[in-house]
């Protein structure tokens, strides 16, 4: 048995396949986390319809009488200028897809508190699987969860009336799904991270609930970053869903003025981080 | 002392939690192919003990070799010679038996078809086989056990770990659960380390016994050993002439005293020198109408070496153990 030989990857799709195995066993779960984004889709993304705001149905100012050709015209430009497109229930459809990875991608720390509290843990540990392997696994479930779930809303969008840019190609989602991959990578590594050394699934409940509406909140999910004060802004520059966000618009939407560059590579340097701490603070935070 | 070469191997090994020293400069010798148990109270040390010969633990100071190999330097060399089943039972109760075994080979590297044939063997062996496909969270506390023990052996260790394997189960449990420990020793002849606060499975399983107290082991030996430590069988003779018996004993240099009817003394290796003094009395002309030999209870060796009965301890650990079980039960 001692010669077997075990590699630098030993273990994570060990750790990953069980989180899965559970995860798909209860599709209720699955249904529940789906609620929340649905709903905003459907119910704000609909009835906060922006771009019926400035049309010449809604935009009646007495004396001046313009053409409602006009008004159309400068509607779809204000419309083009702040959102990037059109529609606003695309744009709000885009950010539901980071919203989804953020939701799903919280909850990464919570089974490992469960395998801590219930000793699991300890088993584990006298296995073979190094440490930083062990966490990364359950990063890796998380993942590959999240990814699912956000495949889910992306269908429920375009079901729900959600338009992609002309010329669309396969390209543009792989690269959608990249941008989930590595923003959910970092979420969840982070969200392990705050789980590794604690056994109070309460605690990790209430860091879940804190951060979350400010991640979302301090991002450009609902409006674009134009829209923002300046002190609002300066904080969604740091966050990444904001990266996430951008760089679906602009692969999926059209949005124009998008760096994609820079959108990769801050989500890249974001889920390297955490990925990294997280492996590393494994080692002695997982040992007694 | 040790039978082949060492299994295991302490030295000095010591865990110290801020003030509090869990274990103390122990030492241990466990040859290959044994079956050593660490005997004694809840808080004695044992589980902390495993834990660093685990590797789970890192030791505040002092080294021990596992299989050959340092449990600080090497130890994921350890890992993968040794099996564990830890006091709680760490099966995933959203899992059946199957899969829980099949998740546990897949933490070895084992090959799939390996993985199913060792695992439906070992579920044949602990007599689960018609629950492989339930989930856990439905089996009682003695097929928990069992499961635990399977999901123990799935890398075929060469040295098993068994932290009270028996720990808060009834008594027909318990005695099964050393039939299965026993066969799985008899067919893989691995090394067994166990730990346990009862005497009776320590006196009836172990080939050697090491007796712990307050983080030290106070005492090491075979059960016949540790019982001859105290000073041999108590002896009880029921004779014609008391005090003609007596003398002839005292000649013998053995100190007997008189309790109800019967004359009573300590006999180190009774089977041997019991029939020279039965011939001693009879020469005497010393009529023996009845003879009785008892050997000391591991309760009384616990006593003479820690000044403690082991009882005392049991209760809380059982509590303990009962709490945790309510605990897992909050979780659904």
């Amino acid at each position: 048995m001692s010669s077997r030989r075990y590699g630098p990857l030993h273990g994570i799709w060990a750790v990953a396949n069980r989180e899965l195995i559970k995860w798909y066993k209860v599709p209720f779960i699955m249904g529940i986390s789906l609620v929340q984004p649905v709903l905003w889709l459907a119910l704000f993304g609909k009835a906060m319809n922006l771009g019926n705001l400035f049309t010449s149905s809604s935009l009646q100012i007495p004396g001046l009488d313009l053409p409602s050709q006009v008004i159309d015209e400068l509607g779809r430009d204000i419309m083009l200028r702040v959102f990037g497109v059109t529609d606003y229930f695309s744009f709000l459809a885009a950010g539901m897809l980071s919203f989804i990875v953020l939701f799903m991608s919280m909850n990464s720390g919570m089974s490992l508190i469960w395998d801590r509290r219930l000793g699991v843990l300890n088993k584990l540990l006298t296995t073979p699987v190094p440490r930083s392997n062990l966490v990364i696994g359950k990063s890796v479930a998380s993942v590959i969860k999240s990814l699912a779930q956000a495949s889910v809303v992306l269908l429920v969008a375009v079901l729900l009336g959600m338009r992609f840019r002309a010329g669309l190609s396969a390209l543009d989602f792989l690269g959608t799904y990249l941008a989930l991959f590595l923003l959910s990578m970092g979420l969840s590594s982070l969200f392990l991270l705050l789980a590794l050394r604690s056994t109070s699934w309460e605690s990790q409940m209430m860091i879940m609930n804190l951060v979350n509406m400010p991640l979302l909140f301090t991002s450009n999910s609902f409006y674009p970053l134009q829209m923002m004060p300046w002190w609002l802004r300066d904080v969604a520059v740091f966050n990444p869903i904001t990266y996430s966000n951008e760089a679906i618009r602009g692969l999926l939407l059209g949005v124009p003025g998008v760096n994609l560059y820079l959108d990769f590579a801050y989500l890249a340097a974001f889920a390297a981080l955490f990925t990294g701490l997280l492996a590393l603070m494994a080692r002695w935070m997982l040992s007694r | 002392m040790p039978e082949g070469s060492a299994a295991i191997v302490a030295r000095g090994l010591t865990k110290v939690y801020g003030r509090l020293v869990a274990v103390d400069h122990v030492d241990l010798d466990v040859g290959e192919g044994e079956v050593f148990a660490l005997l004694g109270p809840n808080g004695a040390g044992k589980t902390t003990t495993v834990g660093m010969l685990t590797t789970l633990l890192r030791p505040t100071e002092g080294t021990a070799i596992v299989g050959g190999y340092d449990v600080v330097r090497e130890p994921d060399m350890v890992r993968r010679v040794i099996g564990v089943v830890p006091q709680e039972y760490t099966a995933d109760e959203d899992l059946s038996g199957w899969e829980n075994l099949m998740f546990m080979a897949s933490l070895y590297g084992i090959p799939r078809d390996e993985a199913r044939r060792r695992a439906a063997e070992l579920l044949e062996m602990v007599e689960l086989s018609r629950f492989a496909r339930v989930k856990v969270e439905s089996y009682s506390g003695g097929m928990r056990r069992r499961l635990e023990l399977a999901m123990g052996l799935i890398n075929s260790p060469r040295i098993l770990f068994l932290d009270e394997p028996t720990l808060g189960l009834d008594v027909q449990t318990r005695a099964a659960i050393w039939s299965y420990i026993r066969r799985l020793k008899d067919e893989y002849g691995m090394t067994i380390l166990f730990t346990t606060h009862y005497m009776e499975e320590a006196d009836l399983y172990a080939t050697r016994i090491a007796i712990m107290d307050r983080g030290r082991i106070v005492k090491v030996g075979t059960p016949r050993e540790l019982k001859d430590s105290i000073g041999g069988d108590v002896v009880t003779l029921n004779v014609d002439n008391m005090a003609a018996a007596k003398e002839v004993l005292r000649s013998a240099g053995i100190d007997a005293r008189e309790y109800d009817g019967s004359l009573v003394f300590k006999l180190r290796d009774a089977s041997t020198a019991l029939p020279e003094i039965l011939r001693a009395l009879m020469g005497s002309g010393i009529q023996v109408r009845r003879m009785e030999v008892s050997e000391p209870t591991m309760d009384e060796v616990y006593l003479e070496y820690t000044g403690r009965r082991l009882r005392d301890a049991q209760a809380s650990s059982e509590e303990a153990f009962a709490l945790r079980a309510t605990l897992r039960r909050a979780r659904s």
